[in-house]
C-alpha cells in the first residue's frame, strides 16, 4: 500500500497537505532504523520503474533495426532523434552534437519518465519532487561540462573563458568576475536542480490540494459544501493536464540547459 | 529522518536516494548509450546511404533514358534525311529518264523523216529516169506517127503535134508539182 493511498484513506487528518506529504515510509519496516532506510519506498520504486520501462522499451523496440522502421522502432528513433536534432545538433553542430546526443537523450528520457509518475494514478508523485534526484543530475551535468571545458582548454584558460567576459571595461572586472564565477561555476547545478525539483514538488502539492480538498469538502456533512467538491475534483483533473505540460517542459529545459553548458565549455568565446 | 516541522528539510537530499538515483541512472546510461543509441546512429547512416544511393540510381536511369531519347531522335533525323535524299534522287532519275526518252523519240522522228525524204528522192529519181525513157519512146512513137501521117495529110499531123505537146506539158507540170 502506497503512502498516497494512505493519505487519501485518512482524508481530513492530512489537510492541508504539507511537506510531510512528501515523506514516504519504508516498504519494509525492518529497514527503518538501518542505513537502508529510504532505499525501498514509493519514490525509489518510481526511479527503478522509470529505468526499467526505458531499458525494456528501447531494447525491445530496437532489437532488430530496419532501414524502413516498424512503428515501435520509429517511436524509439523519434524519442532519441528529437533530442539529437533539436538540442544536440542545433547547439553543437553535426559532429559534436552526435557525440553528446546519447547522454542528452538519456538524460531527457530519464527526467521525462521520472516526472511522469506525478500524474500516474495510484502513485501521483514524481521522484523528482525529492531534491536528491534533481541534485544528482544537476551535479552530474556540472561534472560533465567542467570536465569537458578543462579538457578542451586547460583549467586556467577555461576559468578565464567562463569567468571573464571579453569587451567589458577593466574597472568593471572586480565586480563582473565574481558574479560570472558564481553564476557559471557554482549556481548552474543548483538552479538546474532547484528548477526541476520545485516544479515537481509544487505540481504534487497542487494536485494534493485539489484532490484532498475535494475529499475534505465531501466529509463536511453539509450538502451544499459537499456539492462544491465537484469543482475541486474538476480542478484536480485540469491540473493533471497542466502537470503533463510541466512534466515535458521541465525535462526539455533541463536537457537544453545541460546541452548549452556543454556547448559553452567547447566554445572558444565566452 | 526529515522532521515535518522544519520546512527547509525538503532542500536537503536523502543520501540513500542519491545512491539509488545514481545507480539507476548509471544503469540506464550504460544500456541506452552502449546498446541502443549507437545502433540508432548506424541505422540513420544506413538510411542516409540508402536514400542517397536511391537518388544516384534514379539520376543514372534518367541520364540513360535521356541518352536513349537523344539517340532515337538522331536516328529519326537521319532516317528522314535519307528518305528525302532517296526521294530527290528518284525525282532526278525520273526527269533524266524523261529527257532520254524525249531525245530518243526526237531522234527517231528525225530518222523517220530523213528516211521518208530519201525515199521520196529515190522515187523521184526513179520516176525521172523512167520518164526519160518514156519520153524517148514517146518521141520515137510520135516521130513514127508523124512520118506515117505525112503520107496521109497535113491537117492530121498538126493535130498530132499539138496533142503530143499538151501531153508533155501535163507531165512536166506534174513532175514539178511533186517536187
Amino acid at each position: 500500500m502506497t503512502d498516497s493511498a494512505m493519505v487519501l484513506a485518512e482524508g481530513d487528518s492530512h489537510f492541508p497537505p504539507g511537506i510531510d506529504s512528501f515523506n514516504f515510509a519504508d516498504w519494509f519496516s525492518g529497514l527503518s532504523d538501518t542505513a537502508l532506510t529510504h532505499m525501498f519506498t514509493t519514490i525509489t520504486f518510481g526511479v527503478w520503474a522509470s529505468v526499467a520501462v526505458l531499458i525494456v522499451f528501447f531494447l525491445w523496440a530496437y532489437r532488430k533495426p530496419q532501414i524502413v522502421p516498424s512503428k515501435k522502432q520509429w517511436l524509439a528513433e523519434s524519442a532519441y532523434g528529437f533530442i539529437r536534432n533539436t538540442v544536440a545538433i542545433d547547439l553543437m553542430g553535426k559532429k559534436t552534437g552526435v557525440r553528446f546526443a546519447p547522454y542528452l537523450a538519456t538524460l531527457f528520457l530519464f527526467i521525462l519518465v521520472m516526472n511522469f509518475w506525478a500524474i500516474v494514478p495510484g502513485i501521483q508523485v514524481s521522484p523528482n519532487s525529492h531534491i536528491a534526484f534533481p541534485l544528482m543530475l544537476g551535479v552530474l551535468s556540472w561534472v560533465i561540462y567542467m570536465f569537458i571545458g578543462i579538457k578542451q582548454h586547460g583549467f586556467v584558460k577555461f576559468m578565464k573563458i567562463t569567468c571573464v567576459p571579453p569587451g567589458a571595461p577593466w574597472f568593471i572586472y572586480p565586480l563582473l568576475v565574481p558574479i560570472e564565477f558564481l553564476q557559471n561555476i557554482i549556481l548552474r547545478p543548483v538552479t538546474l536542480a532547484l528548477r526541476l525539483f520545485a516544479n515537481m514538488f509544487a505540481g504534487h502539492l497542487i494536485l494534493l490540494v485539489f484532490i484532498l480538498g475535494g475529499f475534505e469538502l465531501l466529509n463536511s456533512g453539509n450538502l451544499l459544501i459537499q456539492g462544491l467538491s465537484v469543482f475541486s475534483f474538476a480542478m484536480g483533473i485540469g491540473m493533471t493536464f497542466f502537470e503533463l505540460i510541466v512534466i515535458a517542459l521541465q525535462a526539455y529545459v533541463f536537457t537544453l540547459l545541460t546541452g548549452m553548458y556543454i556547448q559553452g565549455s567547447l566554445a572558444d568565446e565566452h | 529522518m526529515i522532521e515535518a516541522a522544519e520546512g527547509s528539510a525538503i532542500l536537503f537530499p536523502i543520501w540513500q536516494e542519491i545512491v539509488v538515483g545514481a545507480v539507476a541512472f548509471g544503469l540506464l546510461c550504460f544500456v541506452l548509450m552502449k546498446f541502443v543509441f549507437p545502433l540508432m546512429e548506424k541505422t540513420f547512416e544506413a538510411r542516409v546511404d540508402a536514400i542517397e544511393g536511391g537518388i544516384e540510381r534514379a539520376e543514372r536511369a534518367q541520364e540513360e533514358a535521356n541518352q536513349t531519347l537523344e539517340e532515337y531522335r538522331r536516328k529519326l533525323a537521319t532516317a528522314q534525311e535519307e528518305a528525302a535524299a532517296i526521294r530527290d534522287e528518284a525525282r532526278a532519275d525520273a526527269v533524266a529518264a524523261k529527257e532520254e526518252i524525249l531525245v530518243s523519240a526526237r531522234e527517231e522522228a528525225n530518222r523517220i523523216i530523213a528516211a521518208g525524204h530519201s525515199q521520196i528522192e529515190a522515187s523521184r529519181q526513179q520516176l525521172v529516169r523512167e520518164l526519160r525513157g518514156e519520153v524517148g519512146n514517146l518521141a520515137v512513137d510520135l516521130a513514127g506517127k508523124i512520118i506515117g501521117q505525112r503520107l496521109a495529110g497535113d491537117a492530121d499531123t498538126t493535130a498530132t503535134v499539138d496533142q503530143f505537146l499538151a501531153q508533155i506539158a501535163d507531165e512536166t507540170a506534174e513532175t514539178s508539182g511533186a517536187r
